[in-house]
């Protein structure tokens, strides 16, 4: 179905098309021969593999990008990266559904529970159901220093750790907030700084109390090995928020080496200032760092050859044709457009420049990470994803 | 506060509603009484602020009201059973849906999310407006609408594929005579609210400090917000440093501020365009802080709200955003604009206006122009001239309008 029928499909004929457009490009952009799209045997390239004690690096946007402006042909010069350096390397889901709330941190809750979450998104609360991080630390007598965040606001403090009472306190993982510890290391309070080290773009006069399992400037200090004075200097030699997550979560890497870590871009939902050319600097900015953290796996022994990325926005923004929306802005309308993303899945055993077109779930992740990891994600509601499960 | 059903309404509940609200809501007091609790405070909503809506909003409530009023209950009943089967938490009814209905809607739509009933309510309310919608009779506009976009202000050069997206809906203009451009545009909308003299029908926004516009143009602009602007970043602030600031709360402060909260003159003498004007700025995102998401926002509800015949947005260079090494380095030039920035974002907010007024009646007679302001480019958008067309004859602005009006 060409994108500008949408108007009067139904959702799930958008996102069929939504699918299907993306297969298309990415068909045509990375210069996949269209034999070796589908054809591909999982389960087998998995056994031979052999890996022992994989690890796994989740890469979410917390601000969804939307088709326009990345998958679609116009938006291709937006993701080189994505579309040239990581997708030949990758299985792509071009169909993934979000069906719960559409705020960045309930949602990212909800995909680290694999249960849609149903809590206020500006709460400062645990996830209720066990999140992947405790599922994979007690089924797999993982220490505390086994499992990390590293996440783009105060907000996201509690999303290591659910208050599930079979889990929860000290099984968790720990939470490493940037730009929280970038704050209390050059005393920035409600100066200069404050635009930049706000919270929430969805909120943007809004920063939520600390109480979770972040980890402060000491214990950063101890565990990465890095002083005050060079948190703050690297933090002066780079443009954003996310540059700074990501070389929190390279030295992460190369200090530590935890066999799970998450990491949450936040910079694309800028475009909820409704500044299109920040929004695309953002989209931008994303493509690249993935393409870092993918570089920094490679490279790095402890997790070169073993290591599975998965990237993937946690939701869509509200599409141009929904006259309730304001196009790129939001994701308020929930729209077909907004709860339809897509997943790209690298590394041992994965299907390389496949793209998989059925429609799958935002919560079948921690499914997918268990049957990966070897753990046993009891409650979670979603499916393991056959194709790389 | 106990939970108070529609049923159980009375005029005394309106007796906090301003003057003509009040009027309209006691009118239909036993049409309220039958509906749903969950769409009484949504049709309440409109309803409170009907002193201060424009001529078509007004249309719209009463219209909407006596469609309701002409059905049968059965009738009634079967169109609104998508919203009776929603459920409503107990805080929900009991929280204040006649005084303050805003505050209803925002918490229903929290509510509705959290208990995965967005979706039935979607359903619900896109079955009842096209039902309401089909009933209705478009009014053929008594002019042919005219939407003017002028973006690219202080820059001088950019490789940006500007008019992508309304390339293929017209005719690029690529040897436009930009002497007295604006002066042109602006003339072409005081010769159209001359001739055709309506309240709020013909409007010029300026995401930077206003040209004198002529008279009967409905003029709104950034830089004469300033001062409102800057009332209400303080009143917000003084919120949060109370320790008490989440989200709920401060939307609930934007929600309450008054125009002579911030600066509006007390006066009245044009309360309609006060209250529209502040809810620019409590309403929309980032309004507040970038010019050309202003100037965005402004048109969007401009389009919406007043449905004008004419309508004239120019772009301004917005402060540039700095990324975090330059704002670290405390070198950093506060007011420092991005014109480059600016221009693309014009450019995006050019197709969302141009998509807006195709949403209005009248879309398929109505005309379009945008130009890149100084320079030779402009795409012109009507039926009479042939899409994803390119002309390099030269013209003026002018001429370009004279042939799409």
């Amino acid at each position: 179905m060409p994108l500008r029928n949408l108007k009067t499909a139904s959702p799930r004929e958008v996102s069929a098309a939504v699918a299907s457009s993306r297969r298309e490009f990415l068909r045509s952009a990375a210069g996949v021969a269209a034999g070796s799209l589908f054809s591909f045997a999982p389960r087998v390239a998995l056994a031979a593999a052999g890996v022992a004690q994989p690890k796994a690096v989740v890469v979410t946007f917390g601000g969804g990008a939307r088709d326009e402006e990345t998958f679609a042909p116009e938006g291709q010069e937006n993701i080189p990266y994505l579309v040239q350096t990581l997708f030949p390397q990758s299985t792509f889901y071009a169909q993934v559904v979000n069906k719960g709330i559409l705020g960045h941190y309930v949602a990212t809750a909800s995909l680290a529970t694999g249960v849609y979450e149903t809590f206020n998104n500006f709460a400062a609360v645990s996830p209720h159901n066990p999140t992947v991080f405790e599922y994979f630390r007690k089924d797999l007598h993982r220490r505390a220093s086994d499992a990390w965040v590293v996440a783009p606001s105060n907000g996201f403090n509690r999303i290591g750790e659910s208050d599930h009472r079979s889990y929860g306190a000290g099984l968790g993982a720990g939470v490493i907030l940037p730009k929280h510890l970038l704050a209390s290391s050059i005393g920035a309070g409600s100066t200069d700084y404050g635009h930049l080290l706000r919270d929430s773009y969805e909120a943007p006069f809004y920063t939520p109390e600390l109480a979770g399992n972040e980890v402060e400037m000491q214990k950063l200090k101890e565990l990465l090995k890095l002083s005050v004075d060079d948190f703050t200097a690297s933090a002066r030699s780079l443009a954003s928020p996310d540059e700074l997550s990501v070389y929190i979560a390279r030295r992460l890497m190369r200090e530590v080496a935890p066999s799970l870590l998450w990491i949450t871009l936040h910079d694309i939902d800028i475009a909820h200032s409704g500044t299109y050319s920040m929004y695309l600097e953002g989209i931008r900015r994303s493509d690249r760092l993935c393409a870092e953290i993918w570089k920094a796996i490679e490279t790095e022994p402890e997790y070169a050859g073993k290591t599975t990325m998965y990237i993937l926005p946690d939701f869509g923004r509200d599409s141009d044709s929904d006259p309730g929306g304001n196009g790129f802005q939001h994701h308020r309308t929930g729209d077909p457009l907004s709860r339809t993303t897509w997943m790209m899945v690298l590394g041992p055993g994965i299907g390389k420049g496949v793209v998989i077109d059925r429609p799958v779930d935002s919560i079948d992740l921690v499914p997918t990470l268990g049957a990966r990891l070897g753990f046993s994600p009891r409650f979670a509601h979603g499916k393991a994803l056959e194709e790389i499960a | 506060m106990s939970a108070m059903l529609p049923s159980q309404l009375k005029a005394k509940n309106f007796a906090g509603y301003p003057p003509e609200a009040r009027s309209l809501a006691v009118a239909h007091l036993d049409l309220l009484r039958q509906l749903p609790l969950i769409l009484v405070p949504l049709i309440l909503r409109e309803a409170i602020a009907y002193d201060w809506r424009f001529p078509p909003e007004r249309r719209e409530l009463e219209r909407q009201l006596a469609y309701l009023d002409g059905l049968t209950p059965p009738q009634r009943d079967a169109l609104l059973s998508g919203f009776s089967k929603l459920t409503l938490s107990p805080k929900l009814t009991a929280g204040d849906w006649i005084g303050a209905p805003g505050i209803f809607s925002e918490q229903l739509s929290a509510h509705l999310w959290a208990t995965h009933q967005m979706d039935s309510f979607r359903a619900a309310a896109e079955s009842y407006a096209n039902a309401w919608q089909g009933t209705q009779t478009p009014a053929t506009p008594a002019v042919r609408r005219l939407g003017i976009v002028v973006l690219g202000q202080g820059v001088e050069a950019s490789d940006y594929p500007l008019f992508r997206k309304l390339r293929p809906q017209g005719t690029l203009f690529t040897e436009v005579d930009p002497a007295y451009g604006l002066r042109t545009l602006l003339a072409a909308v005081a010769a159209r609210s001359a001739a055709n003299p309506q309240p709020y029908s013909h409007w010029y926004i300026d995401g930077g400090a206003a040209e004198a516009a002529g008279a009967g143009v409905t003029s709104v602009s950034y830089a004469a917000l300033q001062p409102v602007r800057k009332a209400l970043l303080s009143r917000m602030q003084r919120v949060i440093e109370s320790g008490s600031g989440g989200p709920e709360e401060l939307r609930t402060l934007m929600g309450q501020t008054n125009p002579s909260d911030v600066g509006f003159a007390s006066d009245g003498q044009d309360a309609v365009l006060d209250h529209f004007q502040l809810s620019l700025l409590t309403e929309g995102s980032g309004t507040q802080i970038f010019s050309t998401t202003f100037a965005q926002w402004a048109a969007r509800e401009t389009l919406r709200r007043a449905q004008p015949a004419t309508l004239l947005v120019r772009f301004a260079p917005r402060e540039r955003q700095q990324p975090m090494n330059e704002l670290l380095s405390a070198k950093h030039e506060v007011t420092e604009v991005d014109p480059e920035g600016s221009l693309i974002d014009a450019d995006m907010a050019a197709y969302y206006t141009w998509l807006n007024q195709q949403r209005l009646s009248g879309a398929d007679q109505a005309a379009f122009l945008v130009w890149f302001e100084g320079h030779k480019q402009a795409v012109a958008i009507d039926p009479s001239l042939p899409r994803g067309s390119v002309s390099s004859t030269p013209a003026n602005l002018h001429q370009i309008l004279t042939w799409i009006t």
